[in-house]
């Protein structure tokens, strides 16, 4: 038996404890303290650019997804300026993209919109951009709303690494950057998706869903209607750690 | 799958494809010459190059449309791009590129109709001390006046090729004004390399197997040899020349640490900080410094594979940068057998296509990789796991030419210039309001008012340093130095006379960081827009104190979140600005009250035009 | 007794979905009077609002002309204006427009559309004019509160309203705050 001398850190004043090669952000998680994220899935590698779990390390700014857990280190996370500028990037995702959440079939389902409310965003504090993006509805049984997209890259990485099939990456540059489709004519009919792809499974918003299943469950009764996503994460991730380490 | 037939207008295309690895780091290099056969990528080239690569299409697209100067759509026999710093700026460009326009009749962005030509602005093409500036087809024009506009269209409407054009025209001059210790006299090829492998004991240089040499336990004066260079590495004190000023010695000892079947050593000739074009210079007089500083570290790290990442405004030192490669092949100081010790090390040339993020270490070592040139986690370090996950020194173009340096005069020497804390001497790129822009030599310390009393600038209101992404100083400030702990800069040193309007200055550099940012993390990308539409609202008369606070709050945002440097760095002049320029700001305001995000009456304008109506309530 | 506060509400481009969750408040509407007057409102048909009032509701985006005056009379009426529901907060449903130029919408409804005789867009100066795209209040007027929702819950409505006339903190718990 090894002898029970677990690693620790602090976080906002907590110590937390890790294993060796834990990330903040899975550390403080195992230890049931939600940090807001949403182009993180923990299922899948971190990939650091929606930057809504930054936290202050030993003063210093760090995506926590990325960032090693090191013993003795000082985390901020839940502190008024972290969540002001948390509440701040997810107003930006608002207002760049179309998110009509009254017309939306993922509404109750949504990362974003979840993180929202967590957030407490009331309003955008931003003019909206109301970008022209396309919608890709070729396919006879998913849909890619390009409005609803939030660039996390979810999408790309898994159709890369889980699926191999490479049906999205990513076009543009900056503002204008956009999903583009592997496929002849750039849709998605013609590409290599199926329903089964991990790749649609997880869209944390509803850029990609499955056709037909509108309203199988109504409004008000969806996962974030019930349980707020703070909950709702910490306790996916609790159960993931116990099915994986035990 | 039914084969497509053949295509004889992608003919180029499968030329080019036979000149290429079927490797995915060729990707990005396959893709600029198309660019430069056909004026564009079109989807049957794409069709061709992915099954050339095996890189899927949808990648392919996606680094086309990564990159500024590739093109899905045809952009026309003539590409015309003006240079849009804000140097160019102050000396009419702007003007100049509605002129050229009118001339050729196309709409700024757009090709003409039969296909002749377009004309488009671009991030700062590295002529800032003879703009205004601009490329066309990928060469440099420089000194841009109305007349030799009229001269371009015509050329441009009677179809004369621009190898044909007056050589005058692409005249690119070094202008270097001042030098000091560093770039006084440039010594023979393959000196340093000599010196450095001298270091380990005389027979270093005489028969050696190179197999027992490289094991670093043999104790082999070869072997020696490098670690004694790394010393001397290391009493230079040599910081990167680049703007982060990270220790070289401790990167390239770290790279060499790392147990790794392959090691590379990159040269980062991206130079995308606008007013930067040191580099240009460097490559063009200093060529063989540079090499044989990126060889020499291949030397001392291990490695064998040298790649030049260069951008590509500087496509047309391509002849001379091949030339002088061939040429020290030719000598024994490149290839399979350097200077006959059995040491190979050999250098190839990547070309970027336009993208400033590239400049960054971990965006460029993707850029090589045939991706698009998004930073990389922060973790591992490049050096650690960069190109195809090997150890990767990254050095700028300088630090590798001062590491030549270093290696034939030592440590001690190079330490004696400069500060304490800034060892050696460094190029600055003066550009802007002043009698003689081009590039000085000093050893770090010197003054800002020094700088300017050389340059005929002294009558400045202000300079940026380190460009946009640098500081703004104001006349009180100029007794600073520039040394990495003060004023910490790549060399650029862009000066504002009294007569500017700073506000003006700012509503380029916003507008380059929007057209810049890589879109991988929300701060930048969508806080770069943001404050690009904040700045235009003031600019247009429709600003007010609460703009200002938005302006700050979202670059403090941008500074605290962002993914890298560019979005941490982006929103430092408008901070500096609003600091020491507010003056500026402050005339454009109208109100203290809230002003609408966008002009209502003109809202209606569309509304108007359809209707035909434009009585009194068909406007606000 | 402290004085009774008053209320005005309107719909500028919305369903007046908002104003029926706001009669969904059933009997908490008569607690609601005994606090505060209804001034200008669909619900009593009042046009103009008559010198200052406390609180203004506003549902609804901001689509033409008429939109901005009557956004601009109440700003200048109301001590405090809350944007009400969806399409007052980000534009909405009709803001769904704003990916069409208006030049298309108007063709498809006036010009192209089924059934369409004597093929015109309509230029009647009685007609508001169209803005080019479908605007949030707070970009045109400065706005004091935000209420989410399509609609807000008559809970919601009640939360923030009484909220506002008894002079409490009206920011939403999580519990309340909804986009749909």
């Amino acid at each position: 038996m090894s002898p029970d001398i677990r690693k620790t850190f602090h976080l906002d004043g907590v110590e937390i404890p890790f294993r060796e090669g834990q990330t903040v952000f899975d550390a403080a998680m195992a230890a049931g303290i939600y940090i807001p994220h949403l182009c993180h899935n923990p299922d899948f590698e971190p990939h650091s650019s929606c930057r809504l779990c930054t936290v202050i390390v030993n003063g210093r700014p760090f995506a926590s997804c990325t960032q090693p857990a090191v013993a003795g280190q000082d985390v901020k996370s839940d502190t008024p300026e972290l969540n002001d500028m948390r509440r701040s990037l997810t107003e930006m995702l608002l207002v760049e993209g179309n998110h009509y959440c009254p017309a939306c079939e993922k509404s109750g389902n949504c990362r974003l919109q979840a993180t929202a409310y967590a957030l407490g965003v009331q309003y955008n504090h931003y003019p909206q951009f109301f970008p022209h993006r396309d919608v890709d509805a070729s396919h006879p049984e998913i849909i890619l709303d390009r409005d609803r997209c939030i660039l996390c890259g979810l999408c790309v990485r898994i159709s890369r690494r889980v699926d191999r099939k490479n049906v999205f990456a990513m076009t543009g540059r900056g503002i204008t950057t956009t999903i583009v489709i592997d496929s002849p004519s750039g849709l998605l009919v013609d590409s290599r998706v199926s329903r089964d792809d991990e790749a649609v499974q997880h869209c944390p918003v509803g850029a990609l869903m499955m056709k037909g299943e509108a309203f199988k469950v109504p409004i008000g009764e969806r996962r974030y209607d019930t349980s707020p996503i703070s909950e709702d994460s910490v306790a996916k991730f609790q159960a993931r750690e116990v099915r994986l380490h035990g | 799958m039914v084969r497509e037939e053949p295509h004889p207008a992608m003919d180029p295309v499968r030329e080019i494809l036979e000149m290429h690895e079927r490797d995915l780091g060729e990707l990005l290099q396959v893709l600029i010459e198309v660019q430069h056969a056909l004026h564009c990528v079109p989807d049957e080239a794409v069709a061709l190059i992915s099954d050339h690569l095996r890189v899927t299409r949808g990648h392919i697209r996606g680094v086309i449309g990564f990159y500024s100067f590739l093109s899905d759509t045809y952009l026309g026999e003539y590409v015309v791009y003006i240079s849009d710093n804000i140097t160019d700026r102050m000396l009419g460009s702007d003007g100049l590129a509605i002129y050229l326009c009118n001339r050729l009749g196309v709409t700024l962005g757009k090709t003409r109709a039969d296909g002749r030509a377009s004309v488009h602005f671009t991030s700062c093409t590295g002529m800032c001390d003879q703009g205004p500036a601009a490329l066309v087809n990928g060469l440099p024009l420089t000194r841009l006046t109305r007349v030799r506009m009229d001269e371009i269209a015509k050329l441009i409407n009677a179809r004369t090729p621009v190898d044909q054009w007056p050589a005058e025209y692409f005249r690119v001059e070094d202008n270097f004004r001042r030098s000091d210790v560093m770039f006084r006299r440039t010594p023979e090829p393959g000196a340093a390399l000599k010196a450095a492998m001298r270091r380990g004991g005389d027979e270093t240089l005489k028969d050696i197997q190179y197999e027992e040499a490289v094991d670093p336990s043999s104790g082999h004066a070869w072997r020696r040899g490098a670690d004694e260079t790394l010393k001397e590495l290391y009493r230079s004190d040599l910081r990167g020349r680049g703007g982060a000023g990270f220790k070289a010695a401790i990167k390239w000892e770290t790279c060499r640490d790392i147990s790794a079947p392959e090691r590379y050593v990159v040269c980062n000739a991206d130079e995308g900080e606008p007013g930067t074009f040191k580099d240009r210079v460097l490559l063009t007089s200093y060529t063989d410094m540079v090499f044989e500083g990126m060889t020499l570290c291949g030397y001392v790290v291990g490695s064998s594979r040298g790649i030049l990442y260069i951008r590509q405004e500087y496509w047309y030192l391509r002849p001379h940068l091949e030339a002088v490669l061939a040429r020290r092949r030719d000598s024994a100081l490149l290839g399979r057998n350097i200077l006959g010790t059995g040491f190979a090390f050999d250098i190839d040339i990547h070309w970027g296509a336009g993208a400033y993020i590239c400049g960054m270490e971990s965006a460029l070592i993707e850029s090589l990789e045939g991706r698009r040139g998004k930073p990389r986690k922060r973790w591992p370090l490049p050096v650690v796991a960069g190109l195809n996950n090997r150890p990767t020194v990254v050095n700028n173009v300088e630090t590798f030419a001062a590491a030549a340096m270093i290696a034939l005069k030592g440590g001690a020497w190079f330490a004696g210039h400069g500060t304490t804390h800034s060892s050696g001497t460094k190029l600055f790129c003066v550009s802007g309001d002043c009698d003689r822009p081009g590039i000085y030599e000093y050893p770090f310390g010197v003054s800002v008012r020094e700088v300017l009393r050389d340059c005929g600038g002294l009558e400045a209101q202000a300079v940026q340093i380190s460009g946009p992404s640098g500081t703004t100083i104001t006349r009180l400030e100029f007794d600073r130095i520039l040394a990495f702990e003060d004023l910490s800069t790549v060399g650029t040193f862009m000066v504002f006379g009294p007569t500017r309007d700073m506000f003006d200055v700012v509503r380029n550099f916003t507008h380059f960081f929007r057209h810049e940012s890589c879109g991988l993390c929300t701060p930048c990308r969508v806080g770069t827009s943001l404050l690009a539409s904040l700045v235009d609202k003031v600019a247009a008369g429709k600003g007010s104190p609460m703009d200002v606070e938005q302006v700050q709050k979202i670059s403090q945002i941008m500074k605290t979140t962002a993914h890298c440097g560019l979005g941490q760095t982006a929103p430092n002049h408008l901070l500096d600005s609003l600091v020491k320029f507010r003056g500026d700001w402050d005339k454009r305001m109208v109100t203290t009250e809230f002003v609408p995000a966008f002009d209502l009456d003109a809202a209606l304008g569309e509304a108007r035009a359809l209707t035909g109506r434009d009585d009194a309530l068909a406007h606000l | 007794m402290a004085r009774k506060r008053k209320i005005a509400t309107c719909s500028l481009a919305g369903c007046f979905g908002c104003h029926m969750s706001l009669l969904d408040t059933d009997e908490r509407l008569l607690e609601l009077l005994e606090l505060a007057d209804f001034d200008r409102s669909p619900i009593n048909d009042i046009k103009e609002i008559r010198g200052m009032v406390d609180i203004g509701l506003i549902e609804g985006g901001v689509c033409n002309v008429e939109n901005v005056h009557l956004l601009h009379h109440f700003r200048d009426h109301c001590r405090v204006l809350v944007s009400m529901g969806e399409c007052a907060i980000t534009g909405g449903i009709p803001s769904m427009r704003n990916h069409h130029t208006l030049k298309a919408c108007l063709e498809e409804s006036y010009i192209r559309g089924v059934g369409v005789e004597n093929a015109h867009i309509p230029d009647d100066p009685e007609l508001p004019l169209l803005l080019n795209k479908v605007y949030p209040l707070h970009e045109v007027v400065q706005v004091d509160y935000h209420v989410p929702g399509c609609p807000p819950s008559a809970d919601t409505l009640w939360h923030v309203l009484s909220a506002l006339v008894t002079g409490r903190d009206p920011r939403l718990p999580t519990t309340l705050l909804r986009y749909d």
